[in-house]
């Protein structure tokens, strides 16, 4: 009844390839920002700053990323979290070289490194594919931790290993290091989101989009049509590298303040991600965000909903029925909707629109 | 015997005006000695023919005579063991697949290679590919040349969609299309790209009598208002003598006949081919 | 000058040097070896018949193994212990067929991988809820007893071990040429459509491919579990595996052995003689990096055939 594209008529092409065609829905999208922008920051404390809202924020970033490699160009890589940790690490070493550098410049500067090293490990793609390419981001994933575990130089000799944000301004506000405040933080996450995720947007439905979306559906009729397969391959890793990158460099500086490399563990960020991307949707860059919503809350309420309703569970325990109903919930989540959250999102706009005729 | 030699057929050489109007080109391909083996298989064995520009050519034979080998060879999927391939002029002994696409050769599949699950805009898009030049930072800002670049091309395929007739099923995936819609989808993508040859392999393979009517139809109609050359391979021997202005046989990856439809038809080799007699 | 001598010829100089002991590397190398192949066997198993790739292989050597020890702390005697934790596995093997492919059935095969990752997160909770977290010692009652033959250091358990694999192995390939069952599966494995018009039962042939991968996870979680006790660290041992897979082939049950003892060579030689050179802690990506290298020069693994593409 309210919801429906009947009566908007396009005249011009580019009204029919907006983002959002349809009034009701850029009306939504300018309501969820505007709640971002100025509500959210009003109501949270810091506990939902640092425990829930920055973590989902910046996992959002990573799961575009790796939504871009999988989900458009169908290569599935499990070493999320190593690009991670190399735009972590990058920003870390050419902020500390060059403290007078603007951060914002430093964090591109690491997702462009992010990038090039994704291209190098994503170069096998070309004669490597599916589960055998999954299995060879593998050898990313743990050749390049290892490397910053073992080599000093990445994280300045220091005795413990870890690296440590240093304290950095934008227009005269601290965003990281240990004195930064969590607005701060969250606003320059929420600002770094929107920016890529409408950039990722505008390549997925152009042609740098569709070439990584026909290489992933038929990759032997793409390139008889004319698309290279491995610039659109080695494109589609960069660009995801690039994402993996940034926000790496946002989990280090304006989440976690200190990492070792235990931090991007393939348990702790590769297969979150990977969960994320299928959960919210392959192919979509709404459902990372929605997936990324999904894996970040669903164990903070399996810890919290526990005591509240006045069950007292053993730390130890406690852990191992996290894990099996989070192992439960995610085969019931592909069992009942494979295509994610994004699909949910879709039929449940069908339904509104019928609302409340439903013939 | 000696294969039919190209000359010897009259009726059709560049120049020529065809009983339905259209004139015929210079030489536009010229296949020879063509040979391909896979390991100790021969799928071809030196196959000479050529094609001249705005004609309809067929390829036809019994089944595993070398026909899709011979597309793909022509469209470089397959790197031929010996002899060359001329395009335009331009040899091309050795060249990667995504260059023919370049060079101006489209083609569909006999098994359709549609990209499911995108929709039949998008699918007809990636045909535009080759014409899209902005690069992926101009793509992400949406600016300027990306999105006028969008639009022209945008314009060129809603032609393309207009004129086979497939305007409802825009924004549809196409995994959820019937069978002769996606068909038609397929030659909309290799239109998209305006191509000088379109290669089609088996465009009729399943379809009901009314859809091969639509198909030649659309055929015939793509060779006379854009003058695109056109090679096909088709079972249906009807369509085949109907349409086509030369015709090559191949069996057993050779070249048996060559001539128009008349002369093939008459030719004791392409009966014996056809109804199966013994080889010595 | 210095580091091309420390990678390419100090190594090369040290094995010449003394023979015995790169013979003992290269034994322990084919004993570690035959532990990935007996891993990475149950992966194939699965993946061929279901075209699963699952994660879980790894956890299902944990629980089989958590399960046996946890029985015979309750006194339970071998025999019995190993009899109903295989019926366990087969057990589980029923439900993931009910509840899990069943439902998947004609999904992507990315979706079922995922699926299979929660799975893993059930299996790995689940065994540790129910036996308890700590490592187990889990004796089996295989001596392990060293003596050397001809110089060579070995041991009764790594060689009773060899022998239980190798047995393993011939049973499973008489298995799967010589019987009905083993066609069938080769035939579900094709093509499941087609083996399901010509009538094979699709669902049962998953619970027994399921069931054997259980019985190849509880074999390996005896023998590793033997040697290094049972603990959470047995799940990670896929890890190990998967380099194997890509090196022998998914699909290929020669591939898993060959690939798994010559993964299992390489990462010792390399460890012992390049390890120092690099810093220490190769292992846990030498075996990938060698794998990637190798693929890239024949990207259709140990014994798969060149592959034409058609279209």
């Amino acid at each position: 009844m309210f919801y429906r594209e009947a009566g908007q008529f396009k005249s011009s092409y580019q009204a029919d390839q907006a983002i959002f065609p349809i009034v009701q829905d850029r009306w939504f999208m300018a309501l969820v920002i505007a709640v971002a922008f100025v509500f959210i920051p009003f109501f949270a404390d810091e506990y939902w700053h640092q425990a829930v809202i920055i973590p989902f924020l910046i996992m959002s970033l990573a799961a575009i990323g790796l939504n871009i490699l999988t989900g458009y160009a169908g290569l599935v890589s499990l070493g999320t979290g190593a690009f991670m940790a190399v735009g972590g690490y990058a920003t870390y070493k050419i902020s500390t070289a060059f403290p007078e550098l603007n951060i914002i410049i430093v964090f591109f500067l690491a997702g462009g490194i992010t990038a090039a090293v994704g291209m190098v490990f994503g170069a096998p793609s070309l004669r490597i594919k599916g589960f055998y390419l999954a299995v060879a981001t593998l050898a990313a994933q743990f050749f390049i931790l290892w490397c910053f575990n073992k080599v000093e130089w990445f994280f300045n000799y220091s005795p413990s290993g870890t690296i440590t944000a240093p304290p950095r301004e934008v227009f005269g506000i601290l965003i990281s290091g240990p004195e930064a405040e969590p607005l701060a933080r969250y606003y320059t996450c929420l600002i770094f989101l929107c920016v890529f995720a409408l950039a990722a947007k505008n390549m997925v439905r152009g042609h740098v989009g569709r070439s990584w979306m026909a290489i992933r559906d038929m990759d032997i009729a793409a390139e008889i049509i004319g698309i290279r397969p491995l610039q659109t391959k080695l494109s589609a890793f960069g660009i995801s590298s690039f994402y993996c990158g940034i926000a790496g460099a946002l989990y280090v500086f304006c989440w976690l303040g200190s990492v070792e490399t235990e931090a991007f563990d393939i348990l702790n960020v590769s297969f979150p991600v990977l969960f994320m991307v299928i959960i919210g949707g392959l192919g979509s860059i709404l459902g990372s965000i929605l997936g990324a919503a999904f894996v970040t809350l669903l164990p903070i309420f399996l810890t919290n909903a526990p005591p509240m309703v006045g069950l007292v569970i053993a730390a130890d325990l406690a852990k191992h029925v996290e894990e099996i109903i989070f192992g439960l919930l995610i085969m019931f989540f592909l069992i009942v909707e494979p295509h994610g959250l994004n699909r949910l999102w879709q039929i449940a706009k069908e339904k509104i629109r019928q609302w409340p005729f439903p013939y | 015997m000696a294969p039919n030699d190209t000359a010897a057929s009259p009726n059709i050489a560049p120049g020529v005006t065809t009983p339905d109007g259209r004139t015929i080109g210079d030489e536009i391909l010229n296949v020879e000695d063509v040979s391909l083996a896979f390991g100790g298989v021969k799928a071809l064995s030196n196959v000479s023919f050529n094609v001249f520009e705005g004609e309809v050519r067929a390829i036809i034979g019994p089944n595993g005579a070398g026909k899709s080998s011979m597309l793909n060879c022509i469209n470089g999927f397959y790197k031929p063991t010996e002899g060359t391939i001329t395009f335009k002029g331009q040899s091309h002994a050795a060249m990667e697949t995504y260059e023919a696409a370049n060079q101006g050769i489209a083609r569909t599949f006999q098994n359709i290679a549609l990209f499911r699950g995108m929709t039949t805009l998008d699918n007809i898009m990636t045909g535009r590919n080759l014409q899209m030049k902005t690069n992926f930072i101009m793509q992400a800002l949406y600016y300027g040349p990306a999105v006028k670049e969008e639009l022209e091309n945008r314009e060129v395929v809603e032609r393309v969609i207009d004129f086979l007739e497939i305007e409802s099923i825009r924004k549809t995936v196409v995994g959820r299309l019937p069978y002769g819609l996606q068909k038609r989808v397929e030659l909309a993508r290799a239109l998209a790209s305006e191509p000088d040859m379109l290669l089609l392999d088996e465009p009729m393979a399943g379809m009901n009598h009314e859809e091969k009517e639509d198909m030649c139809r659309y055929i015939l109609d793509v060779n006379d208002e854009f003058g695109t050359t056109i090679v096909l391979i088709e079972h249906d021997m009807s369509v085949v003598m109907d349409i086509s202005d030369r015709v090559v046989v191949l069996d057993y990856g050779q070249k048996i006949a060559d001539g128009t439809p008349d002369e093939v038809r008459g030719n004791q080799r392409v009966i014996d081919a056809y109804l199966g007699v013994q080889h010595d | 000058m210095e580091v091309f001598n420390t990678f390419f010829i100090a190594p090369f100089a040290d094995m010449i040097g003394s023979p015995i002991f790169l013979l003992e590397v290269v034994i322990g190398g084919i004993l570690a070896g035959i532990m990935y192949s007996l891993v990475a066997l149950g992966f194939v198993l699965i993946y061929k018949a279901s075209g699963v790739f699952n994660f879980a292989q790894g956890a299902m050597v944990l629980f089989a193994a958590l399960t046996l020890v946890g029985l015979m702390e309750h006194s339970v005697p071998l025999v019995l212990a190993i009899l109903v934790t295989l019926a366990v596995m087969i057990g589980c093997a029923y439900l993931i067929e009910r509840w899990l492919l069943r439902p998947l059935v004609n999904q992507a095969q990315i979706i079922l991988f995922m699926a299979t990752i929660g799975l893993n997160f059930v299996f790995e909770g689940g065994g540790q809820i129910v036996w308890g977290s700590n490592v187990k010692k889990l004796d089996v009652g295989i001596p392990e007893k060293s003596f050397e033959v001809g110089g060579v250091l070995l041991n009764t358990f790594d060689l009773t071990a060899a022998l239980v694999a190798a047995v393993l192995v011939g049973f499973l390939a008489i298995f799967f040429q010589k019987t009905s069952v083993g066609r069938a599966l080769r035939a579900v494995a094709d093509d499941h459509q087609a083996a399901l018009a010509v009538g094979i039962p699709l669902k049962t042939i998953w619970v027994i491919v399921w069931s054997v991968a259980g019985f190849v996870a509880l074999v390996a979680g005896i023998m590793w579990g033997g040697k290094a006790g049972v603990s959470f660290s047995l799940a990670l041992i896929a890890l190990k595996a998967l380099p194997v897979l890509i090196l022998g082939g998914f699909e290929s049950v020669p591939g898993a052995i060959i690939g798994g003892l010559l993964i299992g060579i390489f990462e010792k030689v390399s460890e012992v003689y390049w390890g120092p050179a690099f810093g220490g802690a190769i292992e846990g990506w030498f075996a990938y990096m060698a794998a990637l290298v190798f693929l890239m020069f024949r990207p259709q693994g140990l014994f798969g055939e060149k592959i034409i593409e058609r279209v």
